[in-house]
This record gives structure tokens, C-alpha cells and sequence, in this order.
């Protein structure tokens, strides 16, 4: 992660990756040791999305003296929770190069699935399991495809983009279903009593925290960064890539069909169109929260800032008076902008570096992994 | 000795000589799987050869076949355009309220989507070679950006035909010698791009950043003088696309050509562009545009259900992948053998 004093592309297979050698020694005072260096490296990256977070809600404040309440935090929070679920899921599988496009019809197929069997007289009991397996069996279908026959997943998942969604309009046709009972929709819908904290971020909270556990506190998630470094130099340390990739993808599609049922239980509605353009959000909280798009680096409590960042901007956006069309456009230029300031950053050390040295322009300066990450 | 010598010489050069004809005949495999699959749907219900379905099906394939060619050359570099969709959204809408508000000239209407096209196209080029910001975020960030721009400019209105001035949507039905003019310039735009990269220097620096990024450097290949070309290049023919999607359909909203996006990448990767960079032609990638207009054609006129559309896709997809990565694997194989004899 953040220890690793090279910049990406050097000759990583050469040097024993970090992560791996750490993984021969785990006992509690090392253990404790790595927690800590890695969150003093992480802190620079994680400090800057504070920032940014605190300006935006200043920058609340002053649209609205309601911004800053309790009712408008749950709303807020509340309108992201899916597409934050699932970027708890993308983070290892960008971690380890890849890719999973097809989340947004997962979320479609799982909600057509779980409306059908509803509207066909099956208990919602029963219909839940369902709907979650055939999203484990969706992420499979990815994971196996890309792992075993070797295709870059983001020709697959563009793929099973197309392929889910098609396979959500054809079990809904174009009916939409509605009829839900009070109390799944007051999952999705409803809050904690007494608190403004609506039951999908409990979830969130807790899945956010299995997965800072599995990806920066187990060799799990040792295996995904080296993995994501050195593919090959993962292999010959006994990491099955293959397999552990395919598992990625098979979380993620079971995340993806949890979201549609969310989705499904906060809008109590069932249709194929349900979680379009999902997957550029997912992305953008994932990419925003400091994960590099090539692989092996990142952290999930950044990917959680970022969960609140856009939860944050998105409510500013709409005090602003700014309707959701045009507030892609702030989210669009947000993900560029999370990717720039690194290399803006970058240039401007090289810069103070060439005036602090003068003459000497061909000084040594370090690469953009360096300066945040 | 000097045999087995001599074998080692034959065995490579025939498994290479095999791997080149799978290649070099990707285009006429699918060129033939589209010509079967035609006649199929032809003899299933006659009308698909009536006139009138014809230039519907092969217009809309020309746009899509145009931005492809884009698309392709951007592919061939190992990046990836996203926002083709939103360039080509926002390229119709813009040119659509100049002619309705403006009174612009047709031709001068042409020209702004040319030149806007080839604007939002450089702006994804400057975003992926200045600042070095990997081309799937740069265009995933553009995508949204460029759709935001369109309903801004819609503003909650749509265009409809009695807008636009008869001289701009009248190319949608005009043929030439029977060949409706949308395919006779799609023709020229890959005819053009094909020589360009076949026969020129920019086009062989464009397989060369593809396929082995440091070596081209080693030769002294700009590679992002050239990836910034491809950007404009594809952000310009998608502005071409967004121009005769305006002329083909005459109703405009701030969504159209949503998930078109998809449709250009798959008629690329159907046409056997491969996304791993480096190889792959655009005469493959306008023919997977003509084999995915006809798959969508086929549903409508045998009276399919439309919702197989979407599911179609994606399983030709990933069977035009899976069948490269199979022909590949084989030779592999085959080398390897060849090797151990």
C-alpha cells in the first residue's frame, strides 16, 4: 500500500513486494506496528478528503441553515447507500486491475427478479435468498469468464452489462411492480427510531467495516494488493490469483443484487430500468477515495470519505437549486479532478524542487504515487 | 540433427502462417456470418429486403459504423472512449437549437458539429496526455459531464422536425444510385481511416503505442502526441455521428443516443479489435456495426420481443472475445509444441 517506496511500474517483481514479506510474520506487535504505519502513510490522502468534506459542508451551511440537521443527513446519506455498498465491493477488485462495469444491472435484474417472484406469489422470505444468489451467480459468471479463459474484464463486464439488463427486461417485460409490503419498504425507506439514521447505513457501516478487516487486516487482503502489483510475482508467492479474483467478482455481484433489493425496498419499486448509470457513481467513489484505476493502491476508509463526500456534495448540490440532470456534471468533473490533483500536486513539487535547486533541472523528483498516496 | 534442425524452422513458420489467415480473415468470417445471417432473416419475412427497411437499417448502422472508426483507432492505442455517447448527444442537440434558433446555414451547421465533435474530443485528450489520468476515468468523467452539458443546453425542451429546416434532414432519405448517402459516407470515413492506418507512418505509430508502449517510445514514437490524435480523431467522427443521428431521427432529447456507447465498443470488439491494444482494423469494426444493426433489425422484423435485444448483445460480446481468446490460446499452444519438437 503506502509503504512502498517505489513508484508503480518499477521493477516490482524484483524486489520482494512489502505486502508479501509481511505476510511471513504476523504476529500481534508487528500486526500493531503495520496498522500504524500504514495509517500515518494513508493520512496525507485521508486528510485531503477531509478537507475537501469540510468545505463542502461549510459550503452547505451557507446555501441553507437546515443543511447541517439531522433530517437532512439521513435523506442524504439515504439516497447513496446502494451505490456505496457496492463501491465497498468494487475497491479490492480495482485493487487488483480489474474492473466490474456490470454492477448497475445486476442492481436492474436482481430488482426485476425479486418483483417477479413477488408478483408471482412467492414470500419474500424465500424470494431474498434468491435474488442474492442470482447475483452470486451473475459475479461467478464474470469471474469465471475472466479468470479461466483470460478476457480483460472490461470487455466482460461491459458484456454482462448489456447481458443483465437485457435478462431483467425479459423476466419483467415492461410491467413495473409496486405492491410491496410496509415492512421490506420500511427497511430501505425507513430510520432507526428516535435517530435520523436510516437502517442502510447501519448496513453500511457494518459492511464497511468487515471490508477495512478482510482488505487491510488479513492476508486476503495482503493477497488482493499483491495481486493487484505484481500479478505474476503474486502467483509465484502461492497467491491463486485466479481464484481469488473469481471470488472478488462473486462478492460484488452478491453486493449488486443486495443494492437492487435496497433499491427496490426504498423506492418500493421493481423495474428493469432500476440502477441505470449506477456503475459511473460506484467508480467515481472508488477512484475519489484515492484507488488507483491500474491496481494495487488504496484504502477503503478513503473509499468511505468519499462515500460522504458525494453524499455531502449531492445534498449541496440540491440546495443549490441544482436538479440531478446537471449534478452529474459536478460528479463527472469531481472524479477527473480527484485524478488531477496528485499529478497537479506532482508537477508543482517538481516545480519548487527546479526553483529550490536552480540551475540543476534534471533533479530527481518522485512520482505522483509519492506525494498523497 | 540438422532435421530436427529443419523441423523447428517449418513447424513455428506453419502454425504462423495459420494464426496469420485466422486474422487476416476475422473481417471476412463476420462479413460472411452477416451475409448468411441476412438471408436468413430474408427468407424468414421477405420484407426485410423491401427499400424502405434497408436504408432504415444500413443509415443507422453508418452512424454507429462512423463513430466506431473512432472508437477503433482509440482501442488500437489500449485506451478506451466512454463518452462517444454523450459526444454524439450533445453534437446533435447543439447543432439542432442552432438551426432552430439561429437560422443557421446547413452547411455551416455541419461544420459546427464537425468542429464541436472534434473540441469535446480534445478536451478528452488534454484530460488523458496532460494530466495523465487513465482514459476509462477520463471519458467515465466526460460521459457525464457531456450529457450534463446537453440537458443544460436543452434546458426541458426537445427539438422535434418541424424545427429543423427540410434542407438538413433531408440526407436521411437520399440515395445515391440506390446506396443511401449515410452508407456512401461511412464507406469514405473507413476507407480514409483504413489507408491512414495501414499505409502511413501516424497509422503504424498508432499500432506500435498499442501493442508495446516502451518500445514505440524506444523508436521515437510520441505516444501521447498520438493518443491525443485519436481522442480528437474519435471525438471528432463522433460529432459526424451526432450530426446524422440528428438528421436520421429530427426529434431530439437531452438523452438521445444514451447507450450508444455501448453499442459502438461491442460493433469494435465484435469486429475484432482487440482491447488489449495493438491490432485490429476499422473495416472489422464497421462490419460488427453491420452485424449488430442486423441483429437488431432481425428482432423487428420477424417480431421478436425487443427485450432479447439488450441479452443478444451482450452473448455476442462475449462470444466474439472468448472465440479471439480461443484462436490465440491455440496458436499459443501450437508454438509451444512446436517448441518442445
Amino acid at each position: 500500500m503506502t509503504e512502498d517506496p517505489r513508484p508503480a511500474g518499477g521493477p516490482d517483481a524484483l524486489q520482494p513486494s512489502p505486502k508479501v514479506s509481511v505476510a511471513a510474520g504476523g504476529h500481534s506487535g508487528s500486526a500493531m506496528s503495520r496498522l500504524l504505519g500504514s495509517l500515518a502513510g494513508a493520512a496525507r490522502l485521508e486528510l485531503f478528503l477531509v478537507v475537501i468534506l469540510a468545505f463542502l459542508i461549510w459550503w452547505g451551511i451557507q446555501l441553507s441553515r437546515f443543511f447541517l440537521t439531522g433530517p437532512n443527513f439521513g435523506f442524504s446519506i439515504q439516497a447513496v447507500m446502494e451505490i456505496s455498498i457496492m463501491a465497498l465491493a468494487m475497491t479490492p477488485i480495482i485493487i487488483t486491475g480489474e474492473i466490474d462495469l456490470s454492477v448497475e444491472s445486476m442492481v436492474g435484474l436482481s430488482s426485476c427478479v425479486l418483483g417477479w417472484l413477488w408478483a408471482s406469489g412467492v414470500p419474500l422470505e424465500a424470494a431474498i435468498p434468491i435474488v442474492l444468489m442470482v447475483g452470486v451467480a451473475g459475479g461467478l459468471f464474470n469471474g469465471v469468464i475472466v479468470t479461466r479463459w483470460g478476457l480483460p474484464s472490461l470487455v466482460v463486464t461491459l458484456a454482462t452489462y448489456a447481458l443483465f439488463r437485457g435478462l431483467g427486461h425479459v423476466v419483467l417485460g415492461s410491467t413495473v411492480v409496486s405492491n410491496f409490503p410496509a415492512g421490506f419498504t420500511n427497511f430501505g425507506f425507513g430510520y432507526v427510531p428516535g435517530m435520523f439514521v436510516p437502517w442502510t447505513l447501519l448496513v453500511f457501516l457494518l459492511l464497511a467495516l468487515v471490508t477495512v478487516a478482510i482488505v487491510h487486516w488479513t492476508w486476503i487482503g495482503r493477497q488482493v494488493f499483491a495481486a493487484g502489483k505484481n500479478k505474476d510475482a503474486a502467483r509465484y508467492s502461492g497467491v491463486r490469483v485466479g481464484a481469488l479474483k473469481t471470488a472478488l467478482f462473486a462478492v460484488s455481484g452478491l453486493v449488486a443484487a443486495f443494492a437492487g433489493i435496497i433499491l427496490t425496498s426504498r423506492t418500493s419499486t421493481a423495474s428493469p430500468d432500476n440502477g441505470l448509470n449506477m456503475t459511473l457513481a460506484v467508480v467515481t467513489i472508488v477512484v475519489l477515495g484515492g484507488v488507483d484505476i491500474n491496481g494495487g493502491k488504496g484504502t477503503v476508509p478513503g473509499v468511505i470519505l468519499a462515500v460522504f463526500i458525494l453524499a455531502t456534495l449531492k445534498s449541496a448540490l440540491t440546495q443549490a437549486g441544482v436538479s440531478t440532470d446537471y449534478q452529474n456534471v459536478a460528479i463527472g468533473l469531481l472524479l477527473i479532478v480527484s485524478v488531477i490533483t496528485p499529478q497537479l500536486a506532482r508537477l508543482a513539487r517538481g516545480l519548487l524542487d527546479r526553483i529550490r535547486l536552480g540551475r540543476s533541472r534534471s533533479a530527481p523528483h518522485s512520482a505522483p504515487g509519492d506525494v498523497i498516496r | 540433427m540438422a532435421l530436427s534442425g529443419r523441423a523447428n524452422v517449418h513447424a513455428p513458420s506453419r502454425a504462423g502462417l495459420l494464426i496469420g489467415r485466422l486474422a487476416r480473415s476475422r473481417e471476412a468470417t463476420l462479413a460472411g456470418v452477416v451475409i448468411v445471417l441476412a438471408m436468413l432473416v430474408w427468407l424468414e419475412a421477405p420484407n426485410f429486403l423491401s427499400s424502405t427497411n434497408l436504408i432504415s437499417v444500413t443509415s443507422l448502422t453508418a452512424i454507429i459504423a462512423i463513430a466506431a472508426v473512432g472508437e477503433a483507432l482509440v482501442i488500437i492505442t489500449k485506451n478506451i472512449d466512454l463518452s462517444v455517447e454523450s459526444t454524439m448527444g450533445l453534437v446533435a442537440f447543439v447543432v439542432a437549437e442552432a438551426l432552430k434558433g439561429q437560422n443557421l446555414p446547413v452547411p455551416a451547421a455541419w461544420a459546427l458539429g464537425l468542429g464541436l465533435g472534434l473540441a469535446l474530443g480534445m478536451a478528452n485528450g488534454v484530460v488523458i496526455t496532460v494530466f495523465r489520468v487513465p482514459s476509462i476515468v477520463a471519458t467515465l468523467g466526460t460521459l457525464s459531464i457531456y450529457r450534463g452539458l446537453t440537458y443544460w443546453v436543452a434546458n426541458g425542451q426537445e427539438i422535434t422536425i418541424s424545427d429543423l429546416p427540410t434542407g438538413y434532414t433531408d440526407p436521411a432519405s437520399q440515395t445515391f444510385f440506390g446506396v443511401p448517402l449515410f452508407v456512401i459516407l461511412a464507406i469514405a470515413v473507413v476507407i480514409v481511416a483504413g489507408v491512414v492506418l495501414r499505409y502511413t507512418v501516424l497509422g503504424r505509430q498508432v499500432y506500435a503505442v498499442g501493442s508495446n508502449a516502451e518500445a514505440a517510445a524506444t523508436v521515437g514514437v510520441r505516444a501521447r502526441s498520438t493518443i491525443f490524435l485519436v481522442f480528437a480523431l474519435s471525438g471528432m467522427l463522433a460529432g459526424v455521428a451526432g450530426v446524422l443521428w440528428g438528421i436520421e431521427f429530427g426529434q431530439l432529447y437531452a438523452s438521445s443516443a444514451s447507450g450508444e456507447s455501448l453499442a459502438v465498443i461491442a460493433a469494435v470488439v465484435v469486429g475484432g479489435v482487440s482491447i488489449a491494444g495493438g491490432s485490429g482494423t476499422v473495416v472489422g469494426a464497421a462490419i460488427g456495426a453491420l452485424f449488430l444493426g442486423l441483429i437488431n433489425n432481425a428482432l423487428v422484423v420477424l417480431n421478436l420481443p425487443q427485450e432479447w435485444l439488450q441479452v443478444i448483445y451482450g452473448a455476442v460480446i462475449l462470444l466474439a472475445v472468448a472465440t479471439d481468446a480461443l484462436v490465440q490460446m491455440r496458436a499459443q499452444r501450437a508454438k509451444a509444441r512446436s517448441r518442445m519438437r
